[in-house]
């Protein structure tokens, strides 16, 4: 046995305290888990959908914005672009899923989100398109970015949480139950022990007495 | 609710175009450039902040720094030059962590 402990009652009471506590807490964390495993495969799909959109997407608007700036120049696409198309402010949020603190975010804007920043004299019509393809997907691009980090925080917290069920189902529990048995038993043979010399004392002065009376009965004939 | 800003690093003909939808972009491209940027967005309360694959290679170490953290979240995006693959791996890597084997995306 890896710890020691004192065969005494008050230490028996304790560590039968202690596993009821890990047995409750090990069942907790036990469906902490499997809840937090159930959300993150549906978050996970969900980020899985949203990469492979916005990355085709974005290589979609990288070629045209590439073409674009071969019609132009890269002067001209970089003075075209100069000037921000809206002051961009977003509102975030924290959101609790199963106890792991995850962000939410929101585009507090102006509603119309196909404005085209610059003058249509000098750009090529490629570089309108791909300005017009990316803030359709700039939503998609938030929600990605929810969703992403969501799936990094949750898969951080249930590896912690596995560990922590694993710890209570395959250390502490055996552990308190090893050591209520070897202190049950030590209590158990104690209590044999004792009832033994108990026994064997009580023949003992049996015997005596027997032989007293005989030596008695001896003298006196 | 806060209000706060989101970037774009990377090299120039990757994420200059993400200026006409409002974002904050840097044009960054070498590793501890990137790397004080990233700290420094963070530092400046960014809520999300995406980066090219390419560059999100380099300033490997910062990410991870922030991967615990509620904000900012950082993305790998494409570059001009293409899909890496970065983020799919990351992913998966992630499914692997939570389930303990890659269930989902087998044909991947």
């Amino acid at each position: 046995m890896a710890v020691r402990v004192n065969p005494t009652r008050m230490e028996l009471t304790r560590l039968k305290k202690r596993l009821t506590t890990a047995v409750r807490g090990h069942k907790l964390l036990k469906d902490k888990r499997d809840e937090m495993v159930r959300q993150f495969i549906i978050y996970i799909r969900r980020n899985y959908e949203l990469r492979a959109e916005v990355e085709k997407a974005v290589e979609n608007v990288s070629v045209r914005f590439s073409l674009a700036k071969a019609q132009m120049g890269a002067l001209r696409i970089s003075e075209a672009l100069l000037y921000p198309a809206r002051a961009a402010v977003y509102k975030v949020d924290e959101r609790n899923v199963m106890s792991v603190d995850v962000p939410t975010i929101k585009y507090t804007g102006e509603e119309e989100t196909t404005e085209i920043p610059y003058a249509f004299t000098f750009t090529s019509s490629a570089l309108d398109s791909a300005v017009i393809d990316l803030s359709e997907l700039l939503p998609k691009l938030l929600e990605l970015a929810e969703v992403e980090k969501t799936c990094n925080l949750l898969a951080d917290e249930i590896e912690k949480t596995r560990r922590r069920v694993n710890a209570l189902e395959y250390v502490m529990i055996p552990e308190f139950k090893s050591s209520i048995k070897f202190i049950t038993m030590k209590l158990e043979e104690n209590d044999r022990a004792s009832l033994v010399r108990l026994m064997k004392a009580k023949e003992m002065m049996a015997a005596a007495a027997a032989k007293a009376d005989k030596d008695r009965m001896a003298s006196a004939r | 609710m806060e209000k706060r800003k989101i970037a774009v690093i990377g090299d120039p003909s990757s994420v200059m175009i993400f200026k006409a939808i409002g974002l904050d972009v840097f044009y960054e491209e070498r590793k501890n450039q990137i790397e004080k940027r990233i700290h420094s967005l963070a530092g400046q309360g960014y809520a999300v902040i995406y980066i090219t694959e390419k560059a999100a290679v380099l300033a490997q170490e910062a990410i991870e720094l922030y991967a615990t953290a509620t904000f900012p979240a950082i993305i790998p995006i494409p570059s001009s030059e293409g899909v890496l693959g970065i983020g799919m791996k990351k992913l998966k890597s992630n499914v692997e962590k939570a389930v303990g084997a890659d269930i989902l995306f087998k044909e991947g």
